[in-house]
């Protein structure tokens, strides 16, 4: 009997430790499978949605594929979980997907206590107001008095009333528990203001009548910094992933774009020629190949290229750069040198 | 006599049948006796047509008058006070087949053609081969569903043999199975000698089962050419009907087990059986979907996962078999003694009495509930939404937020459809059930 439970206790240890060395680091795994497994939103506009075709698009989906170019040279490797708000978490942390590149607000309890490690900013994102044009409104601070409709129970309201307190402005709430309620009231003129973040306001501004009616005003009342995120405790895949969105925002400032790359690769300057490859041994640091920022930039383009096909001025969304601009642009999108 | 004229009128036939007056016949009679036959009731006629006209105007005004029928984009619905059936048109493929890549669709087009093909003679009460045909439904269906839904070729690798007596693959794997079975079948056999029973009747049975088991495995590991389809990228109506069916399909003998062991008089397996339901019926289905794919990847070892679709699948199936079995039960509790008592005293076996003639009675008593919980099954796969599942529904909210169809009228034109597709269905399993019982229930009304 003894000898029995002995043998078991061994077997079950034996199948763990079978298991943990299978995934003993992200990196290994995704390349031993040939594709990286990416939570995305399904149905947030301009960051991860799936069009009639299931075509995914999206600020998220992009990076996601800006990945898989890094690793693989090719953006196509790659696949996509769509992952809802409450699931996104434990789909990392069961290592149902690789990375979580959905509109995740990067805050220290989510650092700390649910076993995450944010790889930086891909949108700085923030509450800001959405106003009829005809109210004659330009800034928030001329909203005092104001009806403003926001959905309950969520820190927005509690942003809203430290934004008006503090500004000594009175101001009422309509309160909805949904989303699609909140717009209504709005859009029945229930209420002069909508408070959302402001990424979300763009978005909601497209299910309007006429949307060209309304405009979102500049200032921000919150900091929703929303970047991707993977799991703690793996430093090899952290640093792909992070250098990953490194490499976009670097080529913006580079000037290199999808379509010039292979025309500037070939250039005399040294920050590029490290960035493409042809200088240094930075990619085989991390665990890629040397021309693993060239295949980004050749699989998505830059930053800023991403930034305007999915959520920019020339999108029914149009949002200006604002924030996500560089940093030597107006902006604080900045990230370390190559080098 | 001739020549005198006759005065008096001698009627030499009788008088036909008049027809009745026009106020008595026809929709006039019928709206008379029916709807106006005292002043209370003429009033209220009056006031439940006016309200249903209230209310029907401006449902068919949205519906069809004012709705868009055309368009390639948000520009067509923007300024619309009706619905958008534009945006319903350009994505009805996604609702039906989600993001099911567009050239395998044709895969999931035979799959529900095969299940049309094989159900209908199934309904129809006079149609011939019922057996092949069920045969067909519960066994060759499902594999064939399966191969043609994910594309098969499941790497069957083995687990437990050592790689240097043959690496993994589906060799090994087939080495294992033989050999496992051999010992199960040498197990079957001792403990059928220990226990005094005819070792040869239970080995076949269990051969029967490890045979079909190969058979199965040997089919989906096989490789058919087929793209394998994950089924992160099933949604829509697939997803609805693949997890409404196999709940129901799996639901009724699970539940017809529960719901004996429940009266068994052997107590481990009647407590096994309360246990067991009156758990999965204590706790909301959500709850359990939940658990399924939130809780459950915590507990597995990291790395190892396993589909969302099937734990939705799982959960669906146990918890629809809990209520299943009370259904069941209150069908089993119908039955006189005397029926019991009749048929233990011609010497059937328990299992021979419960098929041959408690269950057949049973159940024909709860027709009406078992296809209720049915119908509530159907409408409750829209909760798999919660847990990321893009099923008819969410499929449907999903696609409202394309930015370019998204407009006021979007969101409400997807769920008027959503609910026409729903009501379908489950109008139609109602009226196909309430048949069933007219038919079955014939022997009583005499």
């Amino acid at each position: 009997m003894k000898k029995l439970i002995a043998s078991i206790v061994a077997g079950a240890a034996l199948a763990t430790a079978g298991v943990s060395a299978a995934s003993a680091g992200t990196l290994e795994d995704v390349k031993a499978k040939g594709f990286v497994q990416c939570g995305v939103n399904p149905s947030l506009i301009g960051f991860g949605v799936a069009d009639e075709k299931g075509e995914w698009s999206g600020i998220d989906v992009s990076f996601c594929r800006a990945v898989a170019s890094a690793i693989f040279g090719d953006p196509t490797k790659v696949k996509f979980s769509p992952l809802n708000a409450k699931e996104r978490f434990t789909a990392l942390q069961s290592g149902e997907v690789d990375l979580l590149s959905r509109n995740t607000t990067w805050t220290m309890s989510r650092d700390s206590s649910l076993g995450l490690m944010f790889v930086g900013v891909s949108y700085y994102d923030g509450q800001g107001f959405m106003v009829r044009k005809s109210l004659g409104v330009s800034s928030a601070l001329e909203l005092s008095g104001a009806k403003v409709c926001t959905q309950t129970g969520t820190t927005t309201e509690l942003n809203l009333a430290d934004y008006f307190r503090s500004h000594n402005m009175p101001y009422e709430v309509v309160a909805f528990e949904k989303n699609e309620e909140v717009l209504q009231a709005y859009e029945a003129g229930r209420c002069d203001a909508y408070t959302t973040d402001a990424s979300g306001l763009y978005a909601e501004r497209l299910k309007l009548t006429n949307p060209d009616d309304h405009m979102i005003l500049p200032e921000i009342i919150s900091k929703e910094p929303l970047g991707p995120a993977v799991r703690q405790g793996d430093d090899k895949w952290f640093t792909v992933v992070k250098w990953t969105l490194f490499a976009l925002i670097n080529a913006e400032e580079l000037g290199l774009t999808k379509a010039n790359i292979d025309e500037k690769k070939t250039a005399d300057n040294p920050e590029i020629k490290r960035f493409v490859g042809v200088e240094g041994d930075f990619g085989t640091g991390i665990g890629l190949t040397n021309d693993w920022a060239y295949n980004v930039i050749k699989g998505v383009g830059n930053y800023g290229e991403i930034f305007d096909a999915n959520v920019g001025p020339s999108t029914k969304l149009g949002i200006a750069r604002g924030l996500n601009n560089l940093w030597s642009k107006g902006g604080i999108q900045y990230a370390p040198p190559i080098r | 006599m001739s020549t005198m004229a006759s005065t008096a009128y001698v009627r030499s036939e009788m008088v036909g049948p008049q027809k009745a007056p026009p106020s008595m016949i026809g929709p006039i009679g019928w709206a008379r006796k029916n709807l106006f036959s005292s002043p209370i009731n003429s009033v209220l006629s009056i006031v439940a047509a006016l309200f249903i006209v209230w209310c029907l105007i401006p449902v068919i005004r949205f519906t069809l008058i004012d709705a868009v029928w055309t368009g390639d984009d948000r520009a067509a619905c923007a300024q619309a006070s009706g619905a958008c059936w534009a945006y319903v048109k350009a994505y009805l493929p996604q609702f039906i087949y989600g993001r099911y890549p567009i050239d395998q669709r044709w895969r999931v087009d035979i799959v529900f053609l095969m299940l049309a093909v094989a159900l209908v003679p199934m309904l129809i009460p006079r149609a011939p081969f019922k057996r092949l045909n069920a045969l067909f439904l519960l066994t060759v269906y499902p594999l064939a569903s399966f191969v043609l839904l994910t594309g098969g070729h499941i790497g069957l690798r083995g687990r437990f043999l050592p790689d240097d007596i043959v690496g993994p693959g589906p060799v090994r794997f087939a080495l294992e199975f033989a050999l496992v079975s051999f010992v199960i079948i040498l197990l079957v056999g001792l403990g059928a000698r220990l226990l005094g029973l005819r070792a040869s009747q239970s080995g076949s049975a269990i051969g029967i089962v490890l045979g079909a088991l190969a058979v199965v495995f040997m089919v989906v590991g096989a490789d058919f050419g087929l793209v394998p389809v994950e089924t992160a990228n099933w949604g829509g109506l697939l997803v609805t009907l693949v997890v409404a069916v196999t709940g129901m399909v799996a639901s009724l003998p699970l539940g017809v087990i529960l719901a004996l062991g429940r009266r068994s008089k052997m107590p481990v397996v009647r407590i096994a059986s309360v246990t067991f339901i009156e758990v999965c019926r204590g706790v909301p289905l959500i709850t359990v979907l939940f658990m399924a794919s939130v809780m459950l990847p915590l507990f597995l070892p990291e790395g190892v996962t396993f589909d969302k679709l099937l734990r939705a699948l799982i959960g669906v199936a146990l918890f629809q078999a809990a209520y299943m079995a009370e259904v069941i039960r209150g069908g089993l509790q119908s039955i006189s003694r005397g029926q019991y008592e009749g048929a233990m005293a011609i010497g059937l076996s328990y299992p021979q009495r419960m098929r041959l003639i408690i269950l057949p009675q049973a159940l024909r008593v709860v027709i009406p509930g078992i296809v209720g919980s049915f119908i509530s099954l159907f409408k409750d796969t829209t909760l798999v939404a919660i847990i990321g599942l893009f099923d008819l529904l969410g499929q449907i909210q999903a696609s409202a937020n394309d930015a370019k169809w998204a407009s006021p009228v979007t969101g409400i034109t997807g769920y008027i459809f959503a609910a026409m597709v729903f009501w379908a269905f489950c109008f139609s399993m109602s009226r196909y059930a309430a048949f069933t019982e007219r038919r079955l229930d014939r022997s009583r009304r005499g």
